[in-house]
C-alpha cells in the first residue's frame, strides 16, 4: 500500500465533520477560494485560445502517459547528457534513501528545500530528519506550515488556514532572528521570512527542488514559482537534488508554449507566474555543477492501470479545481487527509495508494462537475468519480469491511434510477415520501434517517419534501 | 540502482496493456490550433508590454538608444545605489557611466561573482532575450546580454533594458525561438514577469521575497 502523506487515515466524513466546525478556517477559506476563483475566470476570459490551449494540453498528457516508457528513457539519455544523474525510485522509502545519501556523500546536515508536493508525499523531511539532516522549507506558506508542525491545507496557498496574528505568533515563537516588536503587517512577516532565508541560501550546499516540467526531447527541467526561494534553491547551492513523480515528463521543448499558458493562469489566476526557471543539466559558471534528479514512481504506475482513471496522472498541480468545488470549499484540505485535497484529491489519493486507505474519498463530492470545467488539462474528474464508487463497491464486496454500508445504497442508487426513469413511479414515490417523512422532519430538516439509511444523513441534512411538487403545482395551474 | 529502473519500466508497461504495440508516441494526436504568433504591429506590442509590466508593480520607462545609458545613470541615482553589476554582453550605450551624474556609482564587472559578493551589491543591469507583451515577460537565456542567473536575483534592484525590436506579442514565439540554444548549447532560462511576490498570508499580496525587490524596465526605441 502507498501513504501519499497527510496524517493517519480516518474517513472523510469523520474528518470533514471536525473541520466544518472550525469557522476560522471556513471563513479562510471561503475568502481564498472565492477571491482565486473569480481571478481566474478574468484571466482566462481574456485569452480568445483557451479551448485550444486545453485540448492541446490534454493531448499532450496522453501523447506522454501512453508512452511513458519511451519518454522516461528519452528524458534519462537527455539529461546524463547534459552532465546530469538520473536516479529512480520505486517508492516512497527508496526516494528518502537516494536523497539521504547524497546529502550524506557531502557530509552536511542541513540542505534548502522549495516546495515540492512529492517530497511531500513521500515524508523525505521526517526521513531526513531521522538521518540527522534538517531540510529547511523556503516557500513561505511551507515555512509557515513548517515552523508550526503543521499540515497544508490548499496545494497552492498552504497555510491558508493561518491568520496573520497566529502567523506572527508563530515567528517570534520559533525564528531566533524575529525582532520583538514584530508585527502582523504581511509585509513585515515576509520581511522577517525573507531575512531568516536568505542567510539560509548564501550557506547551504545542497539544495532539493521539486519539477513541474520535465522535457524528454532536451532534458530540460522547470520550476513555475512566485517567490523566488525556487530561483534561490535551484541556483545558489554547489549540488541540485531535483525529484518529480514520473507523470511530469513532457515529450519535447515546444510543449512548454501550451503549459506555461495554461499553468499560472489557472493556479494564481495571473497572466504568468514572477518567476520560471528551465535549466537543462549542467551549465559551466552559472548555478550548480552537481546535478541528480530523482524519477519517484510512489503509486503512478498504479494510476496507469486503470484505463478511465489514468488521465488523473495530467494533473499539473494548479489547484484550481479545489477553488470551484462547493465541498472543499467547507471542508478545507485537512480533511482529505493527502497531499492532494479536493476533486483532483478524490480521485488521485485513492488510485495512488489503494482503496483500502482512501475509499471514502470518491464520495467527498456532489458531482457538480465544475471542475472537470475549470481543469486546464481536461481531467474528467466526475467521470473517474463514478468510476471509482464503482471499484468500491466491487472492492468492498470481494474484500469485505464496509460491505454491509454499501450494499444498500448500491441497490438504492439501482432502484432510484429505475424510478428516475419513469414519471408515473417517480409521482408514486413523491407522494408516498411526503406521506412517510412527517415523523422525521425537526424544524425544516431532515437530520437522521432510520436504519440502512442512517448513513446518508450522518453527514448531510436532507431538506423535506415540499408539501406540493412543482408538476402538482403546474396541473392545477394550468389544467395540464 | 537498474533494479528500480527495471522494474519501474516494466510496471509502466504492464499497465499499458491496453495501448497497440505498433503505436508510436508520434501516433498520439497533439492539435496545436492555438496562437502561434501575434499580428500587432509592433508599437502595439510595446504598448501592452508596458502595460502588463506595470500590471505586476514594476517600473517601467521609454527611452531613445541615444538616451538609454543615460537613462541607466539617473535611475541608480535616483534609487541612490552604490555599486552596480552589470551584465559582460551589454552594449556600451546601455552602460550606466561611473564618472558622469551618479557621483560616487561604482559599475562592476561579472567577472564570476560569487553570491555572497552579490549580496553586498546594490543592483544588476542587464539586457534580456526577448519579451513576450502579451503575459509582461522577460525572458532571460544566461548567455552575455542577459548574465547569468545569479546577478538577476541576489541583488536588491534589476535593471532590465529590452531593445523595442526584441518584443514578441505571444508565449509560443518566445519558446520557438529559445529552442535551438536550449538544445544545442543548454542554456538556462529564467522568465521573468514582475517582481517576486507572494500571496501566502490570508492572500495579501507582498512584493519582495527573495528576488530582487525593485524591477525597473527600460524599452530601448530607435
Amino acid at each position: 500500500m502507498t501513504d501519499v502523506g497527510g496524517r493517519d487515515p480516518i474517513s472523510f466524513p469523520e474528518a470533514a465533520r471536525t473541520a466544518l466546525a472550525d469557522t476560522q478556517l471556513r471563513r479562510n477559506l471561503g475568502y481564498a477560494t472565492h477571491t482565486i476563483r473569480a481571478k481566474r475566470a478574468d484571466v482566462v476570459a481574456e485569452v480568445p485560445d483557451w479551448e485550444e490551449l486545453r485540448e492541446a494540453g490534454r493531448a499532450i498528457k496522453e501523447r506522454t502517459l501512453r508512452h511513458l516508457d519511451d519518454h522516461l528513457l528519452q528524458l534519462e539519455a537527455s539529461v546524463t547528457a547534459a552532465g546530469g544523474v538520473v536516479h529512480w525510485a520505486r517508492d516512497a522509502e527508496e526516494c528518502n534513501r537516494i536523497i539521504g545519501d547524497l546529502i550524506a556523500g557531502h557530509g552536511i546536515d542541513q540542505v534548502v528545500k522549495s516546495k515540492s508536493l512529492t517530497t511531500e508525499e513521500t515524508k523525505l523531511n521526517e526521513a531526513l530528519a531521522q538521518r540527522g539532516i534538517h531540510a529547511w522549507e523556503t516557500d513561505l506558506a511551507q515555512l509557515i506550515i513548517q515552523l508550526g508542525d503543521d499540515m497544508p491545507s490548499h496545494i497552492l496557498v498552504p497555510a491558508i488556514h493561518k491568520n496573520r496574528a497566529q502567523i506572527r505568533d508563530l515567528f517570534l515563537r520559533t525564528l531566533p532572528d524575529a525582532p520583538a516588536d514584530l508585527s502582523d503587517d504581511p509585509r513585515e512577516l515576509a520581511e522577517t521570512a525573507r531575512l531568516h532565508l536568505r542567510r539560509l541560501f548564501l550557506e547551504t550546499k545542497v539544495g532539493i527542488s521539486g519539477v513541474n516540467f520535465a522535457v524528454a526531447e532536451t532534458g530540460t527541467v522547470s520550476v513555475v514559482e512566485s517567490e523566488g526561494n525556487g530561483r534561490m534553491c535551484t541556483t545558489l547551492p554547489e549540488v541540485l537534488i531535483s525529484v518529480m513523480g514520473i507523470e511530469k515528463v513532457i515529450p519535447a521543448w515546444q510543449d512548454l508554449e501550451v503549459y506555461l499558458q495554461l499553468l499560472p493562469r489557472s493556479s494564481t489566476a495571473e497572466r504568468m507566474n514572477p518567476y520560471t526557471s528551465l535549466w537543462t543539466g549542467i551549465t559551466e559558471g552559472d548555478g550548480p555543477q552537481e546535478f541528480h534528479l530523482v524519477l519517484v514512481d510512489h503509486g503512478r504506475t498504479n494510476v496507469l492501470a486503470d484505463e478511465i482513471g489514468r488521465q488523473a496522472l495530467n494533473c499539473i498541480r494548479c489547484s484550481a479545481c479545489l477553488n470551484v468545488c462547493p465541498v472543499y470549499e467547507r471542508t478545507g484540505g485537512h480533511a482529505y487527509g493527502s497531499t492532494y485535497p479536493g476533486p483532483i484529491g478524490a480521485i488521485l489519493t485513492p488510485m495512488l495508494s489503494g482503496l483500502d486507505h482512501a475509499g471514502s474519498l470518491p464520495y467527498a463530492s456532489s458531482l457538480c462537475g465544475a471542475c472537470y470545467e475549470v481543469c486546464p488539462v481536461k481531467i474528467n474528474i466526475p467521470q473517474v468519480l463514478v468510476h471509482l464508487r464503482d471499484e468500491v463497491v466491487r472492492h468492498e464486496r470481494h474484500g469485505g469491511g464496509l460491505r454491509d454500508r454499501l450494499e444498500p445504497e448500491h441497490v438504492a442508487m439501482r432502484t432510484l434510477a429505475r424510478v428516475f426513469a419513469n414519471r408515473r413511479l417517480y409521482e408514486a414515490a413523491q407522494r408516498a415520501g411526503r406521506l412517510a417523512q412527517w415523523p422525521l422532519t425537526r424544524r425544516g430538516k431532515i437530520t437522521h434517517l432510520p436504519g440502512p439509511l442512517s448513513g446518508w444523513t450522518a453527514a448531510r441534512d436532507l431538506h423535506p419534501l415540499p408539501e406540493q411538487s412543482f408538476r402538482d403545482w403546474w396541473r392545477q395551474e394550468h389544467g395540464g | 540502482v537498474s533494479g528500480a529502473r527495471e522494474e519501474i519500466l516494466g510496471r509502466i508497461r504492464t499497465a499499458l496493456r491496453d495501448v497497440p504495440r505498433s503505436e508510436a508516441a508520434a501516433d498520439v494526436p497533439v492539435p496545436r490550433d492555438y496562437r502561434h504568433a501575434d499580428d500587432r504591429p509592433m508599437p502595439e506590442l510595446v504598448e501592452l508590454l508596458c502595460d502588463r509590466l506595470r500590471d505586476y508593480g514594476a517600473e517601467v520607462r521609454r527611452v531613445p538608444a541615444a538616451d538609454a545609458g543615460g537613462a541607466v545613470t539617473d535611475a541608480c541615482a535616483r534609487m541612490a545605489l552604490a555599486r552596480v553589476v552589470v551584465a559582460p554582453g551589454l552594449p556600451a550605450q546601455w552602460r550606466p557611466s561611473s564618472d558622469g551624474g551618479a557621483a560616487g556609482l561604482q559599475v562592476l564587472e561579472d567577472d564570476g561573482l560569487t553570491a555572497r559578493q552579490l549580496d553586498a551589491i546594490d543592483g544588476a543591469v542587464t539586457g534580456c532575450a526577448s519579451a513576450i507583451a502579451e503575459t509582461g515577460t522577460l525572458v532571460l537565456d544566461g548567455q552575455a546580454l542577459s548574465g547569468r542567473r545569479v546577478l538577476t536575483l541576489v541583488p536588491d534592484h534589476h535593471i532590465c533594458l529590452v531593445g523595442s525590436e526584441q518584443v514578441v506579442g505571444q508565449v509560443p514565439e518566445a519558446i520557438s525561438a529559445l529552442a535551438t540554444a536550449v538544445a544545442q548549447e543548454r542554456v538556462p532560462v529564467t522568465l521573468v514577469s514582475g517582481g517576486s511576490a507572494t500571496s501566502d498570508i490570508e492572500l495579501s499580496r507582498v512584493e519582495g521575497v527573495h528576488g530582487p525587490r525593485h524591477l525597473l524596465v527600460l524599452i530601448v526605441e530607435p
